[in-house]
């Protein structure tokens, strides 16, 4: 038999059983498209996650306080129960390192803003001009904090959006005197609002020139100290230069933690990508399970179209015809319900896309393109037991059968 | 008779249904010629069917050795069987065996289909089948749209498409009325006109008459053997 014959028969024999074709597509269907909503939810959260920490800067470097305990057993932290302060003379130390481009210390508290009879609770951060540029932030309006002296500062202070909008309404805020904490500031710039955002929010933040956070804090420890590396190739030496300035600085122990913000993206990516396949996973039972409804429903046509399997075989048919008409019709409802399954996720996919506009929920080509070879080979696989039983059959007791 | 185009020799078909076994064909001989014109009548269950079907090739005797056209056939492979009976075998059915979803046209093509012949030569011969049976303006109605007539002339159409040697009909006119049976038998009949060679098996003493030889069949033995209507035993009439 021609090729183009047999799927022309199988086409007519799948098309001859409408309420069977239509459940085994379906069955298919509904696989396929699991594979890919899953996917593209998964490898969605994956993206998302990465831009959003892709955009708090670029080849970044971060040191906080202490040894993180993925360290594992340091006998020098067994000996030395709190670790240094982390100061701004250890920020500013770091700006000797090559690879080091520039640097911005932070300290972080709660406080109070006041301004017109009205207060609110708000996250100061204090730092200085380098923060602006790190951390790649734009301003809707002013300026931001001067660069100078990082132990000096004058009493300037720039807000986020939505401490704008809620303390001064439609009226400018540039120019005006608020009170934070015990201290009055003069507002010199505010943020562009940077929507939802991963960890900090800026929109809410208070952002004022650091020795003066810090003496509202009455603290002179930093929370952290943002580095920006001179280029990606400078990432791990600028991580390199940066512990060993520290540990010289805090006579001889390394007693921060140094992390990159690559090592963080790889991290979340490993985890995210991990989780999209586990997720791929659970959504390929359903491909076997339609691979097992497609064995039984072909194995109730070969008993249904038993008579036609004899008159087959009297007209000539050999066993190998009869069992590739079989296997033919079993793979054609494979791909047709792959197909039909790949519209209807990438459709579900658009949806979640139009619904949550941040978050790109792409289904990745693997799980498209693993998907389908999954539907193809289970609805082939558990096609050939039906398809051998019909090329077995007896042709006289098959023509005998009405 | 000289060389036969059918040759059985000492056919043996039993079948066991538990215990009990039951001799469908008792060590039959046989030999029809090309170009004969043979009925073969009998009570039911006196192993007629099953003798058409060792002669389509599509069930295999316990014992004797069948040859066609000179050739042993008893020993072949299923595949090698399916293709003699694509090439030199026609099947006609009391039930027209249709393929419901199949157009007249598509049912007539059949065996060229699973022969693998090449559309073009199909399209050509197809045509002249649907002239030759009266079938042009029936060619796209499927069997249920078709009369029981027109449904057995489409199978017969089907069965001669290969150009096969040899007719195997069982009842063909078994589901149809008198004249429409008639008009069946008459096809079959020109068929043999051309050569072909044609085996009938009938129920119906009046067109079972009309075959030259005709074959009487009882409880798997071959009683009658008469030719013109000269009488001449069978050729192993077991005595009983
Ligand atoms: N597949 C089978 N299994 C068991 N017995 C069978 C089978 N086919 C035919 N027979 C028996 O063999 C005998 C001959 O049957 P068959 O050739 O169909 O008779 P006929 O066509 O002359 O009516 C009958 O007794 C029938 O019951
Ligand atoms: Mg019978």
């Amino acid at each position: 038999m021609r090729s183009a014959d047999l799927i022309r028969f199988a086409r007519d024999a799948a098309a001859g059983h409408p309420l069977r074709t239509v459940l085994l597509v379906l069955a298919m269907a509904i696989g396929v498209a699991a594979v890919v909503v899953l996917t593209a939810l998964g490898d969605g959260a994956r993206r998302y996650v990465l831009n959003e920490f892709s955009s708090i800067g670029s080849n970044l470097v971060i040191v906080l306080p202490g040894r993180s305990q993925t360290g594992g057993f340091n006998p020098g932290n067994a000996v030395t129960s709190t670790p240094r302060d982390l100061t701004i003379d250890d920020a500013q130390a770091l700006l000797r390192a090559s690879s080091v481009y520039r640097a911005a210390p932070l300290a972080v508290g709660t406080s109070e803003i006041s301004y017109g009879g009205k207060l609110r609770e708000v996250t100061v951060v204090g730092t200085t001009a380098e923060f602006v540029e790190v951390r790649r932030l734009s301003l809707a309006h002013g300026r931001f904090l001067v660069t100078g002296d990082w132990r000096r500062g004058a009493s300037e202070a720039v807000i986020g959006a939505k401490i704008q909008d809620e303390m001064f309404g439609r009226q400018n805020a540039l120019g005006q005197l608020v009170r934070v904490g015990d201290r009055r500031f003069r507002i010199v710039g505010v943020l562009a609002a940077s929507g939802q955002g991963l960890g900090m929010n800026t929109d809410e933040l208070v952002i004022l020139p650091v020795p003066l956070a810090q003496a509202m804090f009455n603290s002179n420890t930093l929370f952290r100290i943002l580095v920006e590396a001179s280029s990606r190739e400078a990432i791990d030496s600028a991580k390199a230069q940066v512990s060993e300035i520290i540990r010289l600085r805090h006579e001889g122990e390394l007693d921060v933690t140094v992390i990159t913000q690559d090592a963080v993206l790889a991290t979340f990516d490993r985890l995210l990508g991990t989780m999209t396949l586990a997720v791929a996973g659970i959504a390929a039972i359903s491909l076997a399970v339609a691979g097992i409804l497609v064995m039984n429903v072909m194995l109730v046509s070969v008993t249904q179209r038993t008579a036609e399997i004899g008159l087959l075989k009297a007209l000539g048919a050999s066993a190998a015809t009869i069992r590739n008409a079989f296997l033919a019709e079993a793979a054609m409802l494979s791909i047709a319900g792959a197909l039909v399954g790949l519209l209807l996720g990438h459709a579900g996919a658009a949806i979640i896309r139009q619904l949550f506009p941040a978050f790109p929920a792409f289904p990745p080509a693997w799980a498209v393109i693993a998907g389908l070879a999954t539907a193809l080979t289970t609805g082939v696989l558990f096609g050939v037991q039906p398809a051998r039983r019909a090329a077995r059959l007896d042709p006289v007791q098959a023509l005998a059968r009405r | 008779m000289t060389s036969g185009l059918i040759e059985l020799a000492g056919i043996e078909r039993v079948f066991r249904l538990g215990d009990s076994e039951v001799h469908a064909l008792r060590r039959l001989d046989l030999q029809i010629a090309s170009g004969e014109y043979v009925s073969v009548m009998g009570p039911s269950g006196s192993g007629k069917s099953t003798l058409l079907n060792l002669l389509g090739l599509l069930d295999r005797p316990d014992a004797g050795t069948y040859r066609l056209a000179g050739r042993d056939v008893t020993t072949l492979s299923a595949d090698e069987q399916a293709r003699l009976r694509s090439e030199r075998i026609g099947f006609v059915f009391q039930s027209f065996h249709l393929v419901p979803r199949l157009t007249a046209a598509e049912n007539i093509a059949l065996p060229m289909v699973l022969a693998g012949i090449a559309p073009s030569r199909r399209a050509e011969r197809i045509a002249s089948a649907l002239r030759d049976y009266g079938l042009e303006n029936r060619a796209d109605h499927r069997p249920d749209q078709l009369s029981g007539g027109q449904r057995q002339r489409v199978a017969i159409a089907r069965a001669t498409i290969m150009q096969p040697a040899v007719i195997l009909a069982d009842e063909p006119t078994g589901n149809l009325d008198r004249a429409t049976g008639e008009e069946v038998v008459r096809l079959l009949e020109t068929l043999n006109e051309r050569g072909v060679t044609l085996i009938v098996v009938t129920h119906d003493a009046g067109l079972g008459a009309r075959a030259q030889r005709q074959l009487l069949m009882e409880d798997g033995l071959l009683q009658h053997d008469r030719r013109h209507g000269s009488e001449t035993p069978g050729p192993c009439v077991a005595p009983t």
